[in-house]
């Protein structure tokens, strides 16, 4: 589809390079301003979701053309609210400092998405190590939140980037080594190649959350920690420490930091689907599905089912939140390194078993 | 000039320049994460000579994890830069000259005498396929294998080192003893009394 | 790609000591305060075992494997030997000390014997690279044990400078090594012995020689790159002076010797210059700095530092004879090192750490039995003849001589006679001064059989030295 774009400027005389420069960024669009969107209205979900939940009706007020519908307007409107409110620097910041670590906190969250496929050939980039690349560059977020919570020259602030520091720090070995874990079973670093590897003839039975089911959870509990999210949300426990690292931001830097931390969740979701949850393919074997245009568009491998798997995740995350209580810190660092890092190692061993033994129907293949 | 060439001139000299910010900026902040821009360039670097592995773990190890310890661990201490700095001018003609040496020994071992293209070929660019991280797998665990478990040791000296060193029980610490809670029954904590109930007087 | 699976059997001790460190390691922490002794018991069973399979596995023959980074010759089986027989006999000597510090602790003998494995890695190293890690093992593990003495500000400090000048003469030598490997392309020695035959003495080379040659040196602790030893062998408990002052000094020998005469044999011109001003400078300042010494660890730091420029004598003649004067003097020196420094821990109790010359005023008149024991070793250090230091010193200026360098072995005699004068003030303190205290000297028992025993054997093996001497020889190939 995109050599038809290319060929055309091309065709128009444009210069190899500006072609090729208009292409790449009309693909990055492509991805970004759906992600973009879905993160504002990931925030709207939020609120109703946890509205139903509390047995509220969340917002429903704000619509378009005068009308209510559902308050569906509403992430729009905070979103012209907040850029038109004044960005306070508090006396004694680091200004650069205090100004960069939101785009620090924004930009790896976006450039992680890069390498993520959204299909068989729906990829930016398929570079060879893909996972490697996406656990790097979300391994960088940490700083935006360390630097605002350090450039704000604030107490509560500075608190909230402590502890969040260590909290990422710790749960990101728990999530590396849930990771080695599938690129063992995948034999293959590329996220291409992992979602290919739960292919098969048993539809859903062969995707990887079945024999990496302890590594599956910690994956996604440690997600669930990395973004900073309730249960784990220490850093910005609103009753201890006000808001943590964000205390002193305001409007549209406040927004960034909102923005990063939803995007990240999307991300998350949307790797824990493609690790364990077999990407795009199909929960029903081929072999279910009706000889039916219609019916294996509906049912056979596509996009959709990755963006409902994700969905589901994010549900999980906005279920969470309303359903558990927060975590005392003391208690995150043991969960991390007591609990989730032993496991993962046990279970990288049973995995290495389980492939030497070549246990059907995950690891016959090779 | 081609790309690559481009990309090497602007990444070396964002390199260069920000490793001397590290030792030259007064905030030990700024200068940390200076180091962490020297880390990102130096991957960049990496991944001009194709190799992905390397430049994303670089990435991923020192500034994901060693440099937000690092980091951490400025932030937290109240270093007084003033007396640093003290003896600044004084050490300067020595460390220039020392600096001065490495350099031009530098200079004299990777110049072009040993390393030129001629003495050197220019390696084959590999195929779209070459994967980098299995070649240096099989490199590790077949023509390594000794010195790679080797390392792996050292790193677990590291760890028995770190613990035996700053792993201190304090006589009157409170500690929350998690298998005592899980145990716990309902009979271990709640005693139910039957009361005579009193009648109204 | 061709791959040969390696031979596992020729790296059994090493593999012995790594899986029994790892056990005890896990073990230990099962074990109660009270039967803490079980790790100790343990580990110098590992040093047993790992004695017996070095021991099982000594062949004449010249064996490679790990893709050839892994050696195992004569002179890597006696050396590992020496080592295990060091470590256990420093063990032997620091348990009630370590005991009555409240240092007798699981990490202790731990990281002992993985600083046990970093040694066996180096003395059977045959690449740049397992050199390397091998040193860093063994660094790493000394670092921690010096600053295990938490509490002690000394021992702190000691600990820091050890780290930070250790982390810099790591970084020379590896420097060094990058700049031999850019120019021979390999990092296994055989393969840059090869290379650098062929391409001469390269400007690059030389410099790569000069940045391995402060790197080993400092290991070695040779002047001028000795300046960490008195500090470290001063501020650290006695016991960890008295691991870090022996055995490593062995594998430090097996380090210079692979990296000068196997790896870089075609350069012998060049680092024989190195090395001569390296001998020199250790034997002169070490001996006429241990004059001006009140705290005995210190004087037999500076001590330490003269043996290794005697060391490094034998080693530049550069002939197979000379390599055995060197490694008869490594051993010879552990030998002494341990009755010297098992002399301190000997005389140290509880809150008393008997590392002042003075507390030594005198102790013929409390117990002549130990006095005269110190006598021993001090003549052995200060080289009088018959005793085991004599033929050591004898040995190497033998080597030097036949390299036709006499001036040379008369400046080690010179400056011999000169540390002469600090051993035998010693020996004056302890027969010829009155006592400062006055109570009864009561050792305890295993320490002062041990130490009996260690210095019998400077003396026996001094009677009798040709034995040893042809183990040596032998395991050079003559």
């Amino acid at each position: 589809m995109f050599e038809i774009v290319e060929n055309f400027l091309l065709g128009l005389g444009l210069w190899p390079w500006l072609a090729t420069l208009v292409v790449t960024l009309l693909q990055i669009m492509l991805v970004m301003v759906p992600l973009l969107l879905s993160v504002a209205y990931l925030t709207y979900a939020e609120r109703k979701v946890i509205g139903f939940m509390q047995i509220r009706i969340g917002p429903n007020r704000v619509g378009f053309f005068g009308k209510p519908l559902w308050g569906l307007g509403q992430p729009i409107a905070d979103a012209v609210k907040l850029m038109f409110k004044e960005i306070i620097i508090p006396g004694g910041a680091d200004k650069f400092l205090f100004l960069i670590a939101p785009v620090l906190s924004m930009a790896p969250a976006l450039a992680a998405w890069a390498v993520v496929p959204f299909g068989s050939e729906m990829v930016l980039a398929d570079i060879d190590a893909s996972l490697l690349y996406v656990l790097a560059i979300t391994s960088i977020g940490v700083y935006g939140v360390i630097i605002a919570g350090w450039a704000s020259n604030s107490k509560y602030a500075f608190l909230g980037a402590m502890r969040s520091a260590a909290q990422i720090v710790s749960y990101e070995i728990a999530m590396g080594f849930a990771l080695v874990g599938v690129l063992m079973a995948a034999g293959s670093i590329n996220i291409g190649d992992i979602v290919r590897g739960q292919g098969g003839a048993y539809g859903l039975l062969n995707w990887y959350f079945i024999p990496l089911f302890p590594l599956f959870i910690i994956y996604f509990i440690s997600g669930v920690a990395e973004t900073n999210r309730a249960p784990f949300d220490v850093a910005e426990g609103e009753s201890e420490i006000v808001a943590g690292f964000h205390v002193e931001y305001s409007g549209m830097t406040f927004a960034v930091f909102f923005l990063a931390e939803y995007a990240n969740m999307i991300l998350i979701s949307m790797l824990a689907a493609l690790m364990f949850l077999g990407g795009w393919l199909s929960p029903l074997p081929a072999s279910w599905i009706p000889e039916l245009a219609l019916f294996d568009l509906a049912l056979g491998d596509g996009i959709h089912w990755l963006l409902a798997k994700t969905a589901l995740f994010l549900f999980f995350f906005l279920w969470f939140r309303a359903t558990f209580p927060r975590y005392r810190y003391d208690q995150i660092m043991r969960l991390g390194w007591k609990v989730f890092i032993p496991i993962t190692i046990v279970w990288l061993l049973v995995v290495g078993l389980f492939i030497m033994g070549g246990l059907a129907p995950w690891f016959d293949a090779a | 000039m081609s790309f690559e060439q481009i990309l090497f001139y602007l990444f070396s000299g964002v390199l260069v320049l920000s490793a001397g910010a590290v030792i030259t900026v007064r905030n030990p902040v700024h200068a940390a994460m200076f180091l962490v821009l020297c880390f990102v360039t130096t991957s960049a670097l990496w991944l001009l000579l194709e190799a992905e592995f390397l430049a994303i773990t670089l990435v991923l190890v020192y500034v994901g994890a060693v440099m937000v310890l690092f980091l951490f661990v400025v932030m937290m201490l109240d270093i007084n830069l003033a007396r640093m700095r003290e003896g600044f001018a004084r050490y300067l003609p020595i460390g220039g000259i020392v600096a001065a040496t490495a350099v031009g020994i530098m200079g004299l071992a990777v110049g072009r005498i040993n390393f030129g293209l001629d003495v050197w070929p220019a390696p084959p660019a590999r195929a779209a396929d070459y994967s980098n991280t299995r070649e240096l797998g099989e490199q590790l665990y077949t023509t390594y294998v000794y010195p790679f478990e080797i390392a792996s040791v050292v790193l677990l000296v590291a760890i028995v080192a770190a613990i035996a060193l700053t792993l201190r029980t304090r006589p009157g610490t409170r500690y929350q003893k998690i298998e005592e809670q899980v145990v716990v029954k309902k009979s271990d904590r709640l005693r139910v009394v039957q009361l005579e109930s009193e009648g109204r007087k | 790609m061709n791959f040969e699976i390696p031979n596992f059997m020729l790296a059994m001790p090493e593999i012995f000591v790594l899986g029994m460190a790892c056990f005890i390691l896990i073990l230990d922490l099962f074990l109660s305060e009270r039967s803490r002794v079980v790790t100790y018991l343990l580990t110098q069973a590992t040093l047993v075992g790992a004695f017996l399979l070095s021991l099982g596995l000594y062949s004449s023959a010249r064996e490679l494997t790990f893709s050839d980074s892994f050696v195992l010759d004569p002179m890597a089986s006696v050396l590992k030997l020496a080592v295990y027989a060091a470590v256990f006999m420093v063990l032997l000597y620091s348990r009630r000390y370590l005991r009555e510090r409240g240092m007798f602790r699981g990490e202790f003998f731990v990281l002992g014997l993985f600083g046990v494995l970093g040694m066996m890695v180096m003395i059977s190293a045959h690449s740049l690279l397992t050199i390397y890690m091998g040193l860093e093992l063994l660094s790493l593990s000394m670092y921690a044990m010096v600053a295990m003495q938490r509490d002690s500000r000394v021992a702190a400090e000691a600990a820091m400078k050890y780290f930070i000048l250790g982390a810099m003469a790591s970084a020379m030598l590896l420097y060094g090594m990058s700049m031999i490997y850019g120019v021979t392309g390999s990092l296994e020695l055989g393969e840059v012995s090869a290379a650098v035959a062929g391409q001469g003495s390269q400007l690059i080379l030389i410099f790569g020689l000069v940045f391995l040659m402060v790197g080993v040196a400092f290991k070695l602790g040779a002047v001028p790159f000795h300046m960490w030893v008195p500090d470290v062998y001063h501020g650290a408990s006695t016991a960890v002076t008295l691991y870090i002052s022996t055995a490593p000094k062995l594998a430090a020998f097996a380090m210079l010797m692979r990296l000068l005469v196997d790896g870089l044999g075609a350069l012998q011109p060049q680092w024989h210059d190195i090395l001569l001003l390296l001998a020199i400078l250790s034997l002169g300042i070490g001996n006429v700095v241990a004059i001006a010494q009140t705290n005995i660890k210190r004087m037999l730091a500076y001590s330490g530092i003269s043996h290794v420029g005697f060391l490094l004598l034998g080693v530049l003649s550069g002939s197979p004879e000379g390599y055995a004067a060197g490694m008869f003097y490594a051993i010879v020196y552990v030998l002494m090192g341990l009755g010297g420094f098992g002399m301190v821990i000997l005389m140290s109790r509880a809150g008393f750490e008997a590392d002042q010359l003075e507390d030594y005023k005198g102790l013929n008149e409390r117990s002549p039995w130990f006095a005269l024991m110190m006598m021993f070793l001090m003549f052995s250090m200060a080289g009088v003849p018959p005793f085991i230091g004599f033929w050591a010193k004898l040995s190497v200026l033998q080597a030097v001589v036949d390299a036709n360098m006499v001036w040379l072995a008369a400046v080690a005699v010179l400056f011999s006679v000169i540390g002469a004068f600090y051993y035998l003030r010693l020996i004056k303190l302890m027969y010829f001064d009155g006592p400062l205290e006055l109570s009864p000297f009561r050792p305890s028992p295993d320490v002062a059989l041990l130490f009996s025993v260690n210095a019998l054997a400077v003396l026996l093996i001094g009677l009798f030295p040709s034995s040893l001497m042809a183990i040596c020889r032998q395991a050079m190939g003559l």
